[in-house]
């Protein structure tokens, strides 16, 4: 549709120029305040659930520390480290992107959905694990793990539900991110070896990188306030 | 201008660019996207007030007669939910925000056309969904869906509805989104902050509001329907959850959203009275930034909805408080609407005297706004017809008469056509009376104790209920005929001219209906807003 004006513009506009812009880097701004301001919405919607969470944890305190130690921390830190390594790929194929080193572009992208797909791989066992031990809210709930050092406290099974409630909602609102993210990088290897990027115009990889980042930076949260509720 | 002679339809413009449904559908010119909003906004206009007609049908007798409670309380909630999400929120901006924004401005579409077309279909996968729902049943949660109701006993229906409201908020992401985006990179050279239409200055401020809140009430409804799904317990009060939690979660999108409401149509007024009073809005610089100063204000009020809900006494009145301090800036703009008129050459065509209808009633309803903000009265009114009452007087005598000022107003531009002056004005006044008929005896109902929500009422409410209801069938009228003659006059309407009333800004300085581009030269501002003092030699074409 709109393509079909590109005429309205000179000749040797970018062929990536959309029709309502004057300039490719009007065009770029204009995409990376976008990406910003869906940011901010990412914020607002983890936030509501890092709201529940609060609420919860300064509420049923033991109980939350009990259940948040029945999880493997060492998985954890094991993705914190991969997603961190990702990011830095990713960081990296943005670099390469400016570049215009297209090929290396490709390399680091595949990098990085590599990482993100271990990430996920991981968390799937973690959550096998939580669905063998019967950690998974419902019916079949039971949760009969001690709370570090206090042998006589008797966890309240409920509130340990409502931990394992906020732990899926939270890592799995996360993981689905992740998801997305790996979709969108997939469609940034495809674009780029049919040579649709260039130094002048790679807002894409940009934006994906942002929004790869905030997913990282969301982990970065989830990590402690999950893993390491009162450990030793 | 010399196209003037030329009747519309045998210039280019967006409308006659392309035909078929197709180039409708794949469209992401603003204007044409604008079109496809106001239909479909229409259509779910029309099925709320229908369930609006039957529940004040099933309130003209004390008895429950038409339907019974079960009934009832699917349509109180039907009304409620498909006005608030599939009509208020989107109205003003997705259809004259959508037409305007980049008019105003002087750019060529929207920052994203195609997230603009997403929009649509985001809206109109969720209104198909909310359809679905309301044909095999509906919901009967209230439009609130309040746990631990809607999460262990209201029937499941209640998921489909969450998921349409959840989807239907996305849409409004990315239009305010859109809107953000546009206002800060797409402008006009020449076309500073200070020089921005105060309608930009009030979609901007909506928009902040449909960016930060929005986004809270969808994680919101995602908890519900996990709850619901999988029993994951952030809000089952048998896990020790906080159903209060989902109270302070909905509403803190909630309240806002009555912003994202109030504030476009607040961005036409102004539009409008500096028109139709030929002058330079008094106090340019209040007005707009108390929008914004709503828009910030408005995230911080929203436990006014749960004074008896169950708070500390000192959270209430902080929240009391700052309720009655967020008047401040809406009282501001009705003063500064008021001066401009001061002295002013006032007259009054159809989208004046909607103005004037929104001033009056728009004010009553804030004004109640504050009877509920105290603490002491809220307890007394809390659930009953006086915050129906309320709540009508800003959504229906604030939004609705904006709106349809707005649409008379900028009917020529969208259409190329005026439509009939003397019929116009009948339907404002028509709507007027009907409004005042239907919601005032309200505020009456629920001061002398009618709670809301209920079926069947004691005898001694009969009259009022009856003028309500017969002021809502002079309302329904007052909305019908609008509908019947604005379509009349897209083909019979006298052909408008660019500038049917001689009215400054952008939009006016390009054709009726506007080229797809928006402008045949780009545009640049040399000019201040509402510069009519400037314009008052210019006899009126039309
Ligand atoms: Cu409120």
């Amino acid at each position: 549709m709109s393509d079909s004006h590109a005429a309205v513009h000179s000749p040797d506009h970018h062929p990536e120029l959309r029709h309502h812009f004057m300039t490719m880097e009007q065009q770029q701004n204009t995409a990376s305040l976008g990406m910003w301001l869906f940011l901010v919405t990412e914020v607002m919607f983890f936030g509501g659930m890092f709201c529940a969470y609060l609420v919860y944890r300064l509420k049923y305190f033991n109980d939350f520390a009990a259940a948040s130690q029945s999880i493997a921390v060492g998985w954890g830190a094991f993705n914190t480290a991969v997603l961190l390594v990702s990011s830095w790929t990713m960081a990296m194929a943005v670099r390469c992107a400016q570049l215009g080193k297209q090929k290396l572009l490709i390399v680091f992208l595949l990098f990085t959905m590599l990482f993100g797909s271990a990430f996920l791989g991981v968390k799937a066992k973690e959550y096998h694990d939580k669905f063998v031990e019967h950690h998974v809210p419902g019916a079949d709930f039971s949760f009969t793990e001690k709370l570090l050092g206090h042998p006589d406290y008797v966890v309240n099974q409920y509130h340990a539900q409502m931990f394992f409630s906020i732990y899926f909602a939270m890592t799995g609102m996360h993981a689905l991110h992740m998801v997305i993210g790996l979709g969108l990088m997939a469609y940034l290897v495809v674009a780029t070896a049919r040579g649709k990027f260039s130094t002048a115009y790679y807002t894409p990889v940009e934006n994906i990188g942002l929004y790869w980042h905030f997913v990282d930076v969301v982990w970065i949260y989830l990590f402690p306030l999950l893993y390491l509720i009162s450990r030793k | 201008m010399a196209t003037a002679v030329l009747p519309p339809q045998q210039r280019t413009n967006y409308l006659n660019a392309e035909h078929g449904v197709k180039s409708w559908l794949l469209t992401v010119d603003h204007k044409r996207i604008a079109i496809l909003y106001m239909l479909s906004i229409t259509f779910f206009f029309f099925i709320g007030g229908i369930y609006a007609l039957l529940i004040r049908l099933e309130l003209l007798t004390p008895a429950g007669d038409l339907v019974q409670a079960d009934t009832y309380n699917r349509l109180f909630t039907g009304h409620g939910i498909v006005m608030v999400f599939f009509f208020l929120i989107p109205v003003v901006p997705a259809i004259l925000g959508n037409f305007l924004v980049p008019l105003m401005i002087g750019a060529k579409d929207l920052a994203f056309p195609r997230i603009n077309l997403l929009s649509w279909y985001l809206y109109v996968i969720a209104g198909a969904l909310m359809l679905h729902v309301i044909i095999t049943g509906g919901v009967d949660t209230g439009w609130t869906f309040y746990t631990p109701y809607s999460t262990a006993f209201a029937s499941p229906k209640v998921i489909e509805a969450g998921l349409a409201a959840f989807i239907n908020g996305f849409s409004s992401i990315f239009t305010g989104l859109n809107f953000i985006v546009t206002i800060h990179r797409m402008r006009a050279p020449g076309m500073t902050w200070s020089r921005l239409p105060l309608f930009i200055w009030a979609h901007y401020a909506t928009s902040l509001v449909m960016v930060l809140g929005t986004p809270v009430i969808a994680i919101t409804l995602v908890l519900l329907v996990l709850e619901r799904v999988f029993h994951l317990g952030i809000f089952d009060p048998k896990l020790g959850g906080d159903p209060l939690l989902f109270q302070h979660l909905f509403w803190f999108y909630s309240h806002p959203a009555v912003y994202i409401m109030i504030l476009p149509s607040m961005g036409i007024i102004s539009e409008l009275i500096a028109c139709f009073s030929r002058k330079r809005i008094f106090g340019f610089n209040f007005v707009a930034l108390s929008s914004v100063a709503i828009a910030v204000l408005g995230f911080l009020v929203w436990a006014h909805h749960m004074f008896v809900a169950g708070m500390s006494v000192y959270a209430a009145l902080i929240f009391s408080f700052l309720t009655f301090f967020i008047g401040v800036p809406s009282a501001i703009k009705v003063f500064n609407w008021t001066a401009t008129m001061y002295k002013g050459s006032v007259t009054y065509e159809t989208p004046m005297l909607y103005a004037f209808g929104f001033l009056g009633l728009f004010t009553i309803g804030g004004l109640t706004g504050l009877f509920l903000a105290t603490l002491g009265v809220d307890i007394h009114v809390t659930d009953t017809y006086f915050v129906v009452a309320h709540f009508h007087y800003v959504m229906v005598g604030g939004v609705v008469m904006a709106y349809l000022g707005g649409l008379h107003f900028w009917w020529p531009k969208i259409t190329g056509r005026m439509y009939p002056e003397s019929m116009g004005k009948l339907a404002a006044l028509i709507g007027f009376v009907g409004f005042n008929l239907t919601f005032f005896p309200q505020f009456i109902l629920g001061y002398v104790g009618m709670p809301r929500r209920y079926y069947q009422y004691p005898p001694e409410f009969q009259v009022l209920n009856v003028l309500s209801t017969a002021g809502a069938t002079i309302l329904g009228i007052g909305y019908l005929f609008p509908l019947v003659y604005l379509l009349w006059s897209l083909r019979y309407g006298e052909v408008a001219g660019d500038n049917p009333w001689n009215a400054a800004g952008l939009e006016w300085k390009t054709s009726s209906p506007p080229p797809t581009f928006n402008f045949d030269v780009d545009p640049v501002v040399d000019f201040e807003a509402y510069n009519y003092d400037e314009l008052k030699e210019i006899p009126v074409e039309r």
